[in-house]
C-alpha cells in the first residue's frame, strides 16, 4: 500500500467513527461557543472592550475546545487493541498516527475555523479582521492538534488523564496562542501581520514533522 | 531482572548501574555539601557586607544574589534533566530516568524561588508584585513545565513507563522552551535589559558580580547534592526487592549500631 494512502485510510476510518457519534463532535463545538459567550457576560457588554479582547478570547476558547477532544484521539483504539495492531503493522507508525491527527483536526479544529467569524461578529470585529481571524485559526488549529497529540499519547491509560493532559499541554500551547491572537490584533490596529503568520506557519511546519514522531514514541511507551 | 547475573561494565559506564552508583553517590555527597556551604558563606558575605549599595536601587537590589542564581539554575536544571531523560530513552539505562526524576523537584523549587524573589524585588522597583513581562511569564511557564513533568511521573505507577513518558515530555519541553521564550519576548517586553551577558563585560560592580557568581556556584553545588540524595532514595525505593539493597541496608544498620 502506498504510504500516503495509509495516512488517508486511517484518517477516513477515524472520520467515519466520529460521524457515527456526532454528539462527541458537537459537544466540543458547543463548548467553544459557550466559553466565548461567557466572556461578555462576565466582563460586561462594552463594545470597545469586547472588540479589544475578542482575538484572545476566541483563541483561548479554541485552545480549550481542542483540548476537550484530545483524550478521544487514541483512547478507544487503545482500549480495544486497535492501536496495538496499528503499531504492529509494517506501515510506518508515525504515518498512521498522522492520519489520526488529521482526522482529529478535521473533526475538532476545522469546525472552529468555520464558526469563528460568527462569534467574531458578536464581538464586533470588522470585515477585515474576520478573514484574518479565520486564517490565523486555520494555521493554529492543526498546530494545536499536533502538539496535543503528544500529550494525548503520554496520558493514555493514566490516572486522572484529562486534567493531567491539560497540565502538560497548555504551557506548550502558549506560543500558538500568542502568535495567533497577535496576528488578529495586528490586523485590527492596521499593522503588518506577515511576521505572526510566518512564525505560526513555521511552527506548523516543524510540528508536522516532529509531533507525529514524538507521539508515536509516546504511544509505543504506553503500549509496552 | 536479576542484577547478580549481569556482568559489571568497565570504566565510567560501571556507574550507570544503580547498584554501583548508590555507594558512589554516598561518597560524593559530603564534597558537594561542603562546596555548597563554602560558596554560600563566601557569597553571602560578599553580598551583604562587601558589595556596595546600588546607586539607583538602594539595598533592595541585594535580592539579585538569590534571584539570579535561582533563575539560572531553574533553566540549567531543565536542560540537565532533559539530557538525562534523553540518555535514558536512547540507551535504556535505568539510572538516567532516576536522575531526571530526582532533578525535577529541585528545578521546580528554583523556578518558584526565582518567581517569589522576582516579585519581592518588583514591589519596591516597579511598584507592583507582578507584571506580565516576558521574563516573568516565561519563568512561570517553565515552572508549569516542571509541574507537568512531576505530575506525569507521579500519575504512572510503573516506574519504567513513568521514566520513558517523562523523558518524551522533557524532550518536547526542551524543544519548546526557546520557542516559548522568544514568543513571550515578542509578546511583551517591559523588563529591563539583562545586566549580565557573555559577550560584553558586566555593567555591574565587580564585587556584585563576584557575589552573584559565588551564590550561583553555591546553588549549583546544593542542587547536585540534593539531587544525589534524592536519587539515592529513589534507587533504594525502586530496587527494594534486589538482593544488594538488603545487604546494603543490613550493613548500614550494623554500622549505625557500632
Amino acid at each position: 500500500m502506498p504510504t500516503a494512502t495509509a495516512l488517508l485510510i486511517t484518517a477516513q476510518r477515524d472520520l467515519l467513527l466520529a460521524m457515527r457519534r456526532k454528539s462527541d463532535v458537537l459537544v466540543s463545538l458547543f463548548f467553544f461557543v459557550i466559553v466565548v459567550s461567557l466572556f461578555p457576560l462576565g466582563i460586561g457588554p462594552e463594545p470597545l472592550l469586547l472588540k479589544k479582547i475578542a482575538p484572545g478570547v476566541l483563541m483561548v476558547a479554541a485552545l480549550l475546545s481542542t483540548l476537550l477532544g484530545l483524550p478521544r484521539m487514541f483512547a478507544a483504539d487503545y482500549a480495544d487493541g486497535t492501536l496495538e495492531q496499528l503499531a504492529l503493522s509494517p506501515l510506518p507508525f508515525g504515518l498512521l498516527v498522522s492520519g489520526k491527527i488529521l482526522a482529529h483536526w478535521l473533526v475538532c479544529g476545522l469546525p472552529l475555523v468555520l464558526l469563528a467569524p460568527v462569534l467574531g461578529l458578536q464581538f464586533g470585529l470588522d470585515g477585515e479582521s474576520l478573514p484574518m481571524l479565520m486564517l490565523a485559526l486555520l494555521i493554529a488549529t492543526p498546530l494545536l492538534s499536533l502538539i496535543g497529540s503528544i500529550g494525548a499519547a503520554l496520558t493514555l491509560g493514566v490516572r486522572g488523564g484529562g486534567a493531567l493532559l491539560a497540565l502538560l499541554i497548555l504551557p506548550l500551547y502558549v506560543p500558538t496562542l500568542i502568535f495567533a491572537s497577535g496576528a488578529v490584533e495586528a490586523q485590527m490596529v492596521g499593522m503588518s501581520t506577515s511576521g505572526y503568520l510566518s512564525l505560526l506557519a513555521a511552527m506548523l511546519a516543524l510540528a508536522v514533522f516532529f509531533a507525529p514522531w514524538a507521539t508515536s514514541a509516546a504511544l509505543k511507551i504506553a503500549l509496552e | 531482572m536479576n542484577l547478580l547475573t549481569e556482568k559489571p561494565a568497565k570504566g565510567f559506564y560501571r556507574f550507570s548501574s544503580p547498584q554501583t552508583f548508590y555507594p558512589l553517590a554516598e561518597k560524593m555527597l559530603p564534597w558537594f555539601w561542603v562546596a555548597a556551604a563554602l560558596f554560600g558563606i563566601a557569597g553571602l558575605w560578599i553580598s551583604f557586607f562587601v558589595a556596595p549599595t546600588d546607586a539607583t536601587q538602594g539595598e533592595a537590589y541585594r535580592l539579585i544574589f538569590v534571584h539570579v542564581p535561582a533563575s539560572w539554575m531553574s533553566m540549567f536544571i531543565y536542560l540537565v534533566m532533559a539530557a538525562w531523560a534523553g540518555i535514558g530513552l536512547a540507551l535504556g539505562t535505568r539510572l538516567s530516568g532516576m536522575m531526571a526524576q530526582a532533578l525535577a523537584p529541585t528545578g521546580a523549587l528554583m523556578a518558584a524561588l526565582s518567581l517569589a524573589t522576582g516579585s519581592l524585588w518588583g514591589r519596591p522597583m516597579w511598584g507592583t508584585w507582578w507584571i506580565w513581562d516576558a521574563r516573568l511569564t516565561s519563568e512561570l511557564i517553565l515552572f508549569f513545565l516542571y509541574i507537568g513533568f512531576i505530575a506525569l511521573q507521579a500519575a504512572i505507577d510503573d516506574p519504567r513507563r513513568a521514566d520513558k513518558a517523562g523523558a518524551v515530555l522533557a524532550l518536547v519541553g526542551v524543544v519548546n522552551v526557546p520557542i516559548i521564550y522568544f514568543s513571550v519576548i515578542w509578546w511583551n517586553s517591559l523588563h529591563q535589559g539583562s545586566s549580565v551577558s557573555l559577550t560584553k563585560s558586566p555593567s555591574m560592580a565587580q564585587t556584585m558580580f563576584a557575589g552573584m557568581i559565588l551564590m550561583a556556584l553555591c546553588f549549583w553545588m546544593y542542587s547536585i547534592a540534593v539531587a544525589l540524595m534524592r536519587v539515592r532514595a529513589i534507587i533504594i525505593e525502586r530496587e527494594r526487592n534486589a538482593e544488594w539493597v538488603r545487604t546494603e541496608i543490613s550493613m548500614e544498620k550494623t554500622n549505625a549500631v557500632e
